[in-house]
């Protein structure tokens, strides 16, 4: 049993690397990349052979991360989440990762589903979708930011707050 | 008024600044 905490956080580490290294891949690269490879017209191949094995770790990884965070936070789940005193930093982490999940299962799945044609949409839902999933990703990356913060912050509490 | 979420740069200073700003209420409002 001892060794599930450290074992949770070497996880943790790595799942959250691939989950927010892919969102920033997502948002500073693809996106881009995309953009550009439209205007010459190679912008299939990236999304039939990149964006769904992209989005697929993406995801998973997502799920990987919280459920590590999870069992690493214990018996602490609960006060974390309450933003009890002495648990207010990782409570906050807690809450954004939380926030992010549900934004890339409720939202940006469902709406990348669409944008990719993996399921029936007419041309202005699959618009419609595109634009959604491109803003609930932007949002996922502007909260990224007190995410890690706050992850970074909590093992090292008397150094910041 | 423009979304700021359409320019990645004003995503990341949105990013920024919210962090500062909760950083600020563990610090100075609700404590660690």
């Amino acid at each position: 049993m001892e060794a599930i905490p450290p074992l949770a956080r070497w996880f943790h580490f790595m799942a959250g690397i691939m989950w927010v290294g892919l969102l920033y891949y997502f948002n500073f690269v693809h996106v881009a990349a995309l953009k550009s490879a439209a205007a010459d017209a190679s912008a299939a191949g990236i999304n039939r052979h990149v964006t769904p094995r992209a989005l697929a770790w993406f995801r998973w990884a997502s799920v990987a991360t919280w459920l590590t965070g999870a069992a690493l936070l214990g018996g602490n789940f609960a006060a974390a989440f309450a933003l009890q005193p002495g648990h207010r930093a990782i409570g906050i982490g807690a809450w954004l990762g939380t926030i992010l999940l549900i934004n890339v299962w409720a939202l940006l799945w469902p709406a990348q589903k669409i944008a990719l044609g993996l399921v029936e949409a007419s041309e202005a839902q699959r618009i419609a979708a595109r634009r959604r999933a491109f803003l609930v990703s932007r949002l996922n990356l502007a909260l990224s930011f007190p995410l890690l913060f706050f992850m970074g912050a909590a093992g090292h509490a008397s150094a910041y707050f | 008024m423009k979304n700021p979420l359409d320019s990645l740069p004003a995503t990341v200073v949105c990013g920024l600044a919210l962090t500062l700003a909760l950083y600020l209420v563990v610090r100075y409002a609700i404590g660690s």
